[in-house]
């Protein structure tokens, strides 16, 4: 941290050159960036134009289309399925994200000892990671298949059977979790690692000369010390939960019945299969705010914590 | 950071802790290749032991066009790579060397397109991409990608750059090199290994995006995630066929996941964790 201060200090001084200088050399930067900003931003302008079509009753059925103000936003508040997909939305965003890090962590932590069994989990243990989510669907039907599933014939072996997955309301977003928890607790797991081998030795040689209790050190010491990496990972997890798509549609397209339908399978399945795509708008809209919201919210908690972390504050 | 010291009981249940976890990740996907190699008879009624076969290779390589899915993942995702590399690195050079009014909102913009709801890109994108016969083309995909790869390198990469002294920069300015020298002949081979590593994950996200090419392709061009959900809707019961599909589809991932080990975290968490 200190060294990227130092680096900045240089910088700015470097910058007051350029100040002085002319106007090609101080349009430099804007001109560099440009390119990259163009083709990102380009395909972002049907992203503006979404709230405006959120006030029109377009179809991609019919080429007619009119104002009709709030209607759309009106008749998705007062609809049981636009709460509903709210609340499908927390409960999936919850039971991922909550699962993944507290495990996540617990799994950092055994793996943070230096044995050769863990130096080649370490490694391994990404494949999931890297594996498409729609994919990892794939591997976990075939799995979880009742005839041909290794999962039932294991339960078989504990006298249950047809154990119902992602075919019933009662275990589906169970199954959807499990998925999800497969794929993405590696991604907290690497994240805490790194952050666990990047700690300071000394506190903790202090903190057991002294006697502190295993808990003790892990609840005073190397938590606080953990923030920022625990903050990353929440940031990234939690705000891709909230927008999960490509597990649920893969599983079941949101079913059975409306069980996994949240604010993004209702606005696809709203928008494309029933090509209503101005009623379409509003959930997604809403989803992109409350995403906006939180993620600026814990953004700024992350800066708090590294500079604590620090200790520049 | 934890002592050395523990019992042999601590020790024990600690490892054991571990090889649940680790049979839970890792035995879905030995079990996936393994049953590649089972006929769709033996499927029903053996477990670990059974006559091997290619079958199912056969059937899927050969009898649908799983091969040019395969091929069109390559050519989308590598050309969305390349685009962002040729427009993303020079971005994330301006952004760590130089200093300009609205940096950081301007860094946070390109972040941000990360964290977009993919569903709301693609709503009206379906509609303008139609009109503009970017509908199902190579270029239409390309360009949607960017969203998935650009933020990414640009983020990395910009940390790599960051990483560097710049007294080496100004020691190449002072022997008189132009800014854009300096930037081709000494920073570039520098950052070579981190950016390297950052395209093939960029590559990674690419390959495995399902919810773009879901909707802005169709007929023409199919990328692999979208191949396989045939495999899931159908009541097939091809199973050795869904997991040939599945593995096809893995493989590459899990090759590229070795080679970039060293940079993975830092890439996975934008740079934010120096790993």
């Amino acid at each position: 941290m200190a060294k990227l201060k130092s680096v900045e200090a240089e910088v700015a001084q470097d910058n007051s050159l350029y100040n002085k200088k002319p106007w090609l050399t101080r349009a430099r930067p804007y001109l560099i960036i440009a390119p990259s900003l163009l083709i990102t931003i380009g395909i972002l302008v049907p992203f503006v134009s979404a709230i405006f079509y959120s006030l029109t009753n377009y179809s991609f059925r019919s080429p007619n289309w009119k104002f009709i103000g709030l209607g759309n936003w009106i008749d998705a508040l007062t609809s049981p399925e636009y709460w509903h997909a709210i609340w499908v939305t927390i409960q999936y965003a919850a039971a991922t994200t909550i699962s993944e890090m507290l495990l996540g962590l617990g799994i950092a932590i055994l793996l943070s000892r230096e044995t050769r069994f863990t130096k080649i989990l370490r490694v391994v243990l990404i494949f999931p990671l890297m594996i498409a989510p729609v994919i990892a669907t794939l591997i976990w039907q075939l799995m979880t298949n009742n005839s041909v599933g290794i999962i039932e014939k294991f339960l078989n072996l504990f006298n249950i059977y047809n154990f119902t997955w992602s075919s019933s309301p009662k275990t589906a977003l169970f199954t959807a979790a499990l998925i999800d928890f497969w794929v993405y607790a590696p991604f907290v797991i690497v994240l805490i690692l790194a952050g666990i081998q990047s700690l300071p030795k000394s506190p903790f040689e202090a903190s057991r000369i002294d006697g502190g209790s295993a808990w003790f050190t892990f609840k005073n010491l190397t938590l606080p010390m953990l923030k920022p990496f625990l903050y990353i990972a929440l940031i990234f997890r939690l705000m891709a939960a909230m927008q999960e798509f490509a597990i649920i549609f893969a599983l079941t397209k949101g079913g059975p019945g409306d069980t996994l339908m949240n604010l993004s399978v209702t606005a696809y399945n709203t928008g494309f299969a029933f090509m209503k795509f101005g009623k379409s708008l509003p959930y997604i809209l809403t989803l992109w705010l409350i995403i906006n919201i939180i993620s600026k919210r814990l953004v700024a908690n992350w800066q708090k914590v590294m500079k604590q972390a620090s200790g520049n504050s | 950071m934890f002592s050395e010291n523990q019992s042999l009981l601590s020790r024990l249940i600690q490892n054991l802790l571990l090889i649940i976890y680790s049979i839970f990740a890792l035995f879905p996907l030995f079990w996936m290749a393994l049953i590649t190699f089972k006929s769709d008879l033996q499927m029903f009624n053996t477990t670990f032991f059974f006559t091997p076969t290619l079958d199912n290779y056969k059937a899927v390589l050969i009898g649908t066009d799983y091969i040019k899915t395969f091929i069109d993942n390559v050519i989308v995702s590598g050309g969305a790579v390349l685009v962002s590399v040729i427009a993303g690195v020079p971005a994330a050079y301006a952004l760590a060397r130089f200093n300009f009014k609205y940096k950081e909102d301007l860094a946070f913009t390109i972040l941000s397109f990360k964290f977009a709801p993919e569903i709301l890109v693609i709503l009206p994108l379906f509609m303008i991409y139609q009109k503009l016969h970017l509908y199902d083309t190579y270029l239409g995909l390309i360009w949607v990608y960017q969203l998935i790869t650009m933020p990414l390198l640009i983020w990395v990469v910009r940390g790599y750059f960051e990483d560097i002294s710049v007294e080496v920069e100004q020691a190449a300015e002072l022997d008189g090199y132009p800014w854009y020298s300096v930037f081709w002949k000494i920073l570039l081979p520098l950052i070579k290994p981190g950016l390297v590593a950052s395209a093939l994950l960029a590559f990674i996200f690419a390959w495995n995006s399902f919810t773009f090419s879901l909707q802005l392709s169709g007929f023409n061009i199919q990328t692999v995630t979208v191949a396989s959900l045939r495999y899931i809707a159908s009541d097939t019961v091809h199973y050795g066929q869904m997991a040939v599909a599945a593995t096809i589809a893995a493989l590459p991932e899990v090759i590229l996941a070795l080679l970039i080990q060293k940079h993975l975290v830092r890439g996975l968490s934008f740079g934010a964790v120096k790993g």
